[in-house]
């Protein structure tokens, strides 16, 4: 790995997004590198625009990473993925879930929610390394669908295996047990199920 | 032992660590998790008061008694507790006492963004600023140790990014509370600020101030980080990392104490540079201090006064005032997505403020507000709510505006725990100086917008023990008022009949309107999503203006109105029954077996 890798998270309230950022600065603990997170969340219990920050490094100072200095993206909805673009570096890894949740600015009408055309486009510019996944479709086979959020990290790792953007030793047991020590112990076979599924989807 | 925690987790973890023996807060974002986190922890006391005077009151009391107390709050807490923060400096202590407050430049939650280090200056207090969680651990003993040193409560400033970001933590072992209680001071000259005795105090707490100006020369948190002679910064709070981000071979002055400040350190910092800046966030606070030394310096020439920073805010204010070379700037990737519908917050499906506020637009009242959820009835289409300053005002300013002649009726709003918090003394003056004013309690049982902290009216502590529950309707009673009642909040005409009836009186009313909030756990179980009956729906967009995020317009539209039917989304709907209520073609039934409303 280069120096720094700067992980934008982004989401709606309830999606796990929160959950999500947390396993990944672990991740990053146990892997070795110094990590930190910052969340970034306005006043909404739910259905708000949720950002999280994960910084991994040798050194990592802010928590927060500038805009234009995110170089993977973990969208857990599309149009929250839109929202982040120009936050990217150009050629960023991106991992977008297709899962749509209309804010309320968009069901009555007063501004249109953006297709799926705008948002293959804006990514293709952005980036030859963008993948799309279906978290809640996949999590659904598992007979959760709450397990989507795992399902992305499960694609986020070995994404970025195949890019080579992390050690050799971040290995998915690295991740499973962090996993493992962040939910409750009748949903661990369930998430374990989940990341491998999330790993499958990108292969 | 290293564990990832939030500046948050970490300050608790230290309150545990410092063996504070009492802790007191009121909930405020970003620091309500403090108090959460350390309740957490075997064998503490810590309480939810029910406002950050109260708060900041029994932290001195526990300090008096030689004990280690603190009190943690949201900046603008420290301007409801100033008074108290002000005659503990007065005073000073026997135990250590600590005042957090955690300031929230960018106002992600808050109705200003106001500098507390200021707080610190105007009452002779030390202020400690950590940069990351590891500090905030640290930062708390040291807290604890100042003021036992020094006689004097410590300010300990964090801001939303400490608050509410992770890092590193090397955990440490505990320092139990030592020995027994001592008896209570009896020191007058100490302890009673009557003017002849705070005269006599006031040289002392000068001359304190001065002891720990000398002090902070060689306090360990103030640390110089050699680099360039060309760039010097004094930097502080999350601010400092930025700077060795963006300014990796700066030469770096990082204060941890930033009241008061280490004058020789810094003289001696300013000569070894070329050019000295200050990089803080919000007010020029360190800045200012440095230029009445007379000693050059910029900061605010170059970076914001407002918001919060992060590195890209640092770099290209830098690259603009020609301190990084222009090829330091980071280009946007500038991709056109065109415009992207917002995701402003809104009250949730199945929130018992709804109907209220549903209710008051028809009404064309001015209402004015207070802080909670329900402040977001500003957004259409409820659009009830007309001002809304910090908590406890709405009544005080419906009260002055009745009394200034205001045309209207006016309707104060106010919410369970913010009534506790402020509210009951603007009561006491509505009736004790007699306006019209209709005031609502929404009563949701439980302090929502913090994420459900207990209150006095929820009948259980923060500890989770059982308590006695203020009763609203008979402390109301209690007050003089003669016009009350409560209502459940789902019961559309029972809030209209009583609103309609109390904005035609001569008299001060209050309404209390008791549900609770939609997200608490047991709640939930209740939760049944309603469907719309396309055949019976019309389109008539009535259930539209109840805002609700579960209510959508369905693609179908009226064949005779052309207007789009409504459509109930399940995975949002909670049942809360209000849109079946005032669905004048019975197009959304009622759930079979009736649950919840109303109900405690």
């Amino acid at each position: 790995m280069k120096n720094n890798i700067n992980f934008l998270l982004a989401g709606v309230g309830g999606q796990g997004t929160i959950l999500a950022s947390d396993v990944l600065v672990n991740v990053g603990l146990a892997a070795g590198f110094q990590a930190k997170q910052a969340e970034v969340h306005g006043m909404s219990q739910r259905g708000g625009s949720v950002t999280s920050h994960v910084r991994w490094g040798e050194v990592v100072y802010s928590p927060l990473i500038g805009a234009g200095e995110a170089d993977v993206l973990l969208a857990f909805e599309k149009l929250e993925a839109l929202r982040c673009v120009n936050s990217m570096r150009p050629s960023a890894l991106a991992l977008i879930n297709m899962q749509e949740i209309e804010p309320l600015t968009a069901i009555s009408g007063e501004q249109a929610y953006p297709s799926d055309e705008t948002l293959h486009n804006v990514f293709a510019q952005l980036s030859s390394k963008v993948k799309y996944i279906n978290g809640e479709e996949i999590a659904g086979l598992l007979g959760n669908l709450k397990a989507a959020n795992v399902v992305l990290l499960g694609a986020l790792s070995a994404l970025l295996e195949q890019g080579q953007q992390v050690r050799n030793e971040l290995t998915p047991e690295v991740w499973l047990k962090v996993i493992t020590a962040r939910v409750p112990p009748k949903h661990v076979e369930l998430n374990r199920k989940a990341f491998q599924a999330g790993r499958e989807a990108v292969r | 032992m290293i564990k990832m925690l939030s500046g948050n987790e970490a300050v608790a973890r230290g309150m545990w660590e410092a063996g504070v023996v009492v802790a007191s807060a009121y909930p405020g974002t970003p620091s309500t998790e403090i108090l959460e986190n350390y309740a957490l922890f075997p064998n503490v006391y810590a309480e939810w008061a029910p406002n950050e005077k109260v708060a900041v009151d029994v932290a001195i009391g526990a300090a008096y008694a030689g004990r280690r107390g603190i009190a943690v709050m949201k900046h603008v807490g420290l301007n409801v507790a100033a008074d108290s923060f002000m005659y503990a400096s007065m005073t000073g202590l026997e135990g250590g006492l600590v005042i957090v407050t955690a300031d929230d430049p960018a106002m992600h939650s808050s109705q200003n963004e106001q500098d507390n280090r200021t707080f610190a200056k105007f009452g002779r207090i030390p202020c400690l600023e950590p940069s990351d969680s590891q500090e905030a651990k640290d930062m708390v003993k040291a807290a604890f140790e100042l003021s036992e040193l020094f006689d004097t409560p410590v300010l300990l400033r964090l801001t939303t990014r400490i608050c509410h970001s992770a890092s590193a933590v090397e955990l440490g072992e505990r320092i139990a509370p030592e020995g027994e209680p001592k008896q209570f001071p009896r020191n007058p000259a100490k302890y009673v600020m009557v003017p002849g005795n705070a005269v006599k105090r006031h040289p002392v707490i000068e001359q304190r101030i001065a002891d720990l100006r000398t002090f902070a020369e060689t306090f360990s948190h103030n640390r110089f980080e050699p680099g360039s002679r060309a760039l010097g910064i004094i930097t502080c709070g999350v601010s400092y990392q930025y700077a060795k981000e963006v300014f990796p071979e700066a030469s770096i002055l990082r204060l941890g104490l930033t009241w008061p400040l280490p004058e020789k350190m810094i003289r001696k910092f300013a000569i070894s540079v070329e050019r000295l800046i200050v990089i803080e966030e919000l007010d020029p606070f360190i800045e200012e201090a440095v230029r009445l030394m007379g000693i050059p310096v910029e900061g605010k020439s170059i970076f914001p006064i407002t918001g919060e920073y992060d590195p890209r805010v640092v770099r290209e204010s830098a690259v603009r005032a020609g301190l990084l070379p222009k090829s330091a700037h980071i280009p946007l990737p500038e991709m056109e997505t065109g415009p992207l519908p917002g995701r402003p917050p809104v009250l949730c499906p199945g929130c018992p403020h709804r109907p209220t506020f549903y209710i008051l637009n028809k009404l064309k009242v001015p209402v004015n507000g207070d802080i909670g959820c329900y402040t977001l009835a500003l957004i259409p289409p409820l659009s009830a709510i007309h001002t809304c300053g910090c908590m406890g005002a709405g009544i005080g300013v419906a009260h002055g505006a009745a009394k200034a002649g205001s045309p209207e009726h006016h309707v104060a709003v106010i919410g369970d725990s913010t009534f506790f918090h402020t509210g009951i003394p603007a009561l006491v003056n509505v009736v004790y100086n007699h306006s019209p004013v209709t005031t609502v309690i929404l009563d949701n049982r439980i302090t929502g917008m913090t994420g459900h902290q207990e209150n006095p009216g929820t009948g259980r502590t923060l500890l989770g023990k059982e308590t006695v529950q203020v009763l609203l309707e008979p402390l109301v009673r209690a007050l003089g008022i003669q016009h009350v009642q409560s209502v459940p909040g789902f019961d559309v005409k029972a809030i209209e009949k009583a609103l309609k009836e109390y904005i035609k009186l001569d008299e001060p009313s209050v309404l209390i309107v008791v549900e609770p909030c939609a997200l608490l756990p047991e709640v939930r179980k209740r939760w049944v999503p309603l469907e719309v009956l396309a055949d019976n729906c019309n389109g008539c967009t009535l259930c539209f203006r109840l805002g609700c995020p579960a209510i959508l317009k369905s693609e179908e539209l009226d064949e005779k109105t052309q207007r789009p039917k409504a459509l109930i989304d399940a995975s949002l709907c909670t049942g809360c029954e209000v849109c079946a209520q005032i669905c004048p073609r019975d197009a959304i039934p009622f759930r079979p077996v009736k649950v919840g409303a109303g109900e405690l």
